[in-house]
């Protein structure tokens, strides 16, 4: 049967550059970095090569490029990191976090333990209906007691941008009216790595998270871009492995994985954003051209190239990724009913879905493979999927 | 997202990608409509109901049944389970069809697909309820 993968933002294939800059790393270079001999040596090597490909993408300093096992990994150890290195230092006055409704559960979920634990206040700036937060907003949210600022750059729902650098401007612009203000800036940068410019000096953070298996890298490996002026305490303790901020035996063929991935983006030509653009946007005009009652879920303006998100009124979300995967179509959505948990998506209500459009939601998101003709076929057969659908409600 | 695929057993599949007895009934003589949008899922059932002689007693059955739904792939096998469960059966037999049942017959829910069953249910009661209402 026919297969067409268009969850993108879930995980990438490995491309085979990576896969074979990986191989080596696995049983014939396959020393431990740390050790002294010929052996560790030249995996060593081959991870501080990587950790340069990924301070050139990012336009910092090798030592400033943390490895670690993951986007969750490095937005705890980012979140974390901040919280518990200001633990007791305000008083009675706990450290204060800025953060918005709609981050991955990676950076909610920790926020939240920390208030839950008594370690930190957090603040959630609530998106506009377009699913993007106002830099006014964060910054009327900043305390004498704020440490840390952390918003996501494209969210992994509905694929819209946020004004990283604008932010970045606006807090650099307070903390020189007011010295006593230490704010760290972070952005989980994980679904903009592929499409978005990530140099850290322009966006103005100090700590970036990025995650290898969404642009073509292993899963397991990510980075957490960390600037030399920010201290943070690690989540584990050992050696002394990357900066002894995330001690343990490196992940070589991960991280070697890693920096090829990375290298491969840079080397992409810039067409191939505005091809998948294209793309896109055929999508969604197709989409909306063929199906009555639909609405697509955020901006299309300030939006990933690569993210469909729409609400099909009277069709729910699970019913429909069963049909999609029975034709070998493989598509994501919000709804409650594959959430696990019985809560329709987080980010659809931030931006003030209602709770049927949230139920009704899909997610759609290309690569680089995904050609007119697949599209053609997706949507044709979404057209009859939620037809069918339809015809099986109480309402029409 | 859970892997909500590898839970649902082969017949709940079956149901959900043919499931039975789906629309309504005009002139229905028992509707129940149950769940809501803002959960996610919503399940209307029609009855039609005579009356046979057994064993020297009336005893009103369930002639035809009809269910639209709203939901994911457990909320319609469910109903759809449910339709056939009830089919044919009295009004006193159908009462005694258990959420329980009808999850077994689907041979299992996941656990957070489970209320789906309880909805069934209660869409079955609902509609005698409302047909004992429009024949008292």
């Amino acid at each position: 049967m026919r297969r067409i993968y268009m969850d993108y933002a879930a995980t990438s294939p490995v491309k085979p550059e990576v896969l074979a800059a990986m191989k080596p790393y696995f049983n014939q270079k396959f020393g431990n970095p740390s050790s002294i001999h010929s052996f560790g040596q030249e995996t060593r090597k081959a991870i501080n090569e990587a950790r340069d490909k990924v301070a050139k993408f990012l336009n910092c300093q090798p030592n400033e490029v943390v490895f670690t096992s993951g986007g969750t990994e490095s937005d705890n150890l980012a979140i974390r990191g901040i919280a518990l290195s200001h633990q007791n230092e305000f008083g009675f006055k706990k450290p204060h976090i800025i953060t918005s409704m709609f981050e991955h559960h990676a950076v909610l979920h920790t926020c939240e333990d920390l208030e839950k634990m008594g370690l930190a206040e957090v603040t959630y700036i609530k998106p506009d209906r377009e699913g993007i937060i106002h830099v006014e907003d964060v910054k009327n949210a900043i305390k004498n007691n704020t440490v840390l600022v952390s918003i996501m750059y494209v969210n992994n729902e509905i694929g819209t941008v946020q004004p990283i650098a604008e932010i970045g401007k606006m807090i650099e612009k307070l903390k020189i009216e007011n010295c006593k203000l230490k704010i760290v800036f972070h952005t989980d940068a994980v679904q903009a790595a592929e499409y978005f410019d990530c140099d850290v000096k322009k966006l103005g953070v100090d700590m970036m998270t990025i995650s290898a298996h969404k642009f073509g890298g292993p899963k397991g490996v990510g980075v957490l871009y960390l600037s030399k002026d920010v201290i943070i305490k690690p989540l584990q303790t050992g050696g002394l492995q990357e900066y002894s901020l995330r001690p343990g035996t490196e992940n070589v063929a991960g991280i070697v994985g890693m920096g090829k991935a990375i290298e491969l983006i840079s080397l992409r030509p810039k067409s191939q954003n505005s091809k998948l653009l294209k793309l896109r946007d055929y999508f969604i005009d197709l989409v909306m051209k063929k199906i009555p009652d639909v609405k697509l879920n955020g901006t299309r303006k300030l939006r990933s190239p690569s993210n469909i998100n729409f609400s099909f009124k009277n069709a729910e979300g699970e019913s429909i990724l069963l049909n999609l995967d029975q034709m070998g179509i493989a598509a994501s959505s919000g709804s409650a009913c594959t959430s696990g948990s019985l809560e329709p998506s987080h980010v659809l209500k931030a931006i003030g879905a209602s709770d049927e459009d949230a139920h009704g939601a899909v997610r759609f998101t290309l690569g680089e493979d995904t050609t007119k003709e697949e599209i053609n076929y997706v949507v044709n057969n979404l057209a009859k999927i939620i037809k069918n659908l339809r015809k099986m409600s109480p309402y029409r | 997202m859970s892997n909500i695929l590898q839970e649902y057993s082969k017949e709940v599949m079956d149901h959900f990608l043919h499931p039975r007895n789906i629309g309504k009934i005009k002139n229905a003589d028992g509707v129940g409509e149950v769940g809501n949008r803002r959960c996610g899922d919503v399940m209307k059932i029609y009855i039609k109901v005579k009356t046979k002689k057994e064993k020297g007693k009336n005893i009103k059955y369930i002639d035809d049944v009809k269910v639209q739904t709203l939901g994911c792939g457990a909320a319609i096998a469910s109903a759809s389970m449910t339709t056939e469960m009830i089919k044919g059966k009295s009004l006193e037999e159908a009462l005694k069809v258990t959420n329980d049942k009808i999850a077994r017959a689907l041979g299992g829910l996941p656990r957070q697909k489970i209320h789906c069953s309880v909805l069934a249910r209660e869409g079955i009661i609902k509609a005698i309820e409302d047909y004992q209402r429009k024949n008292k």
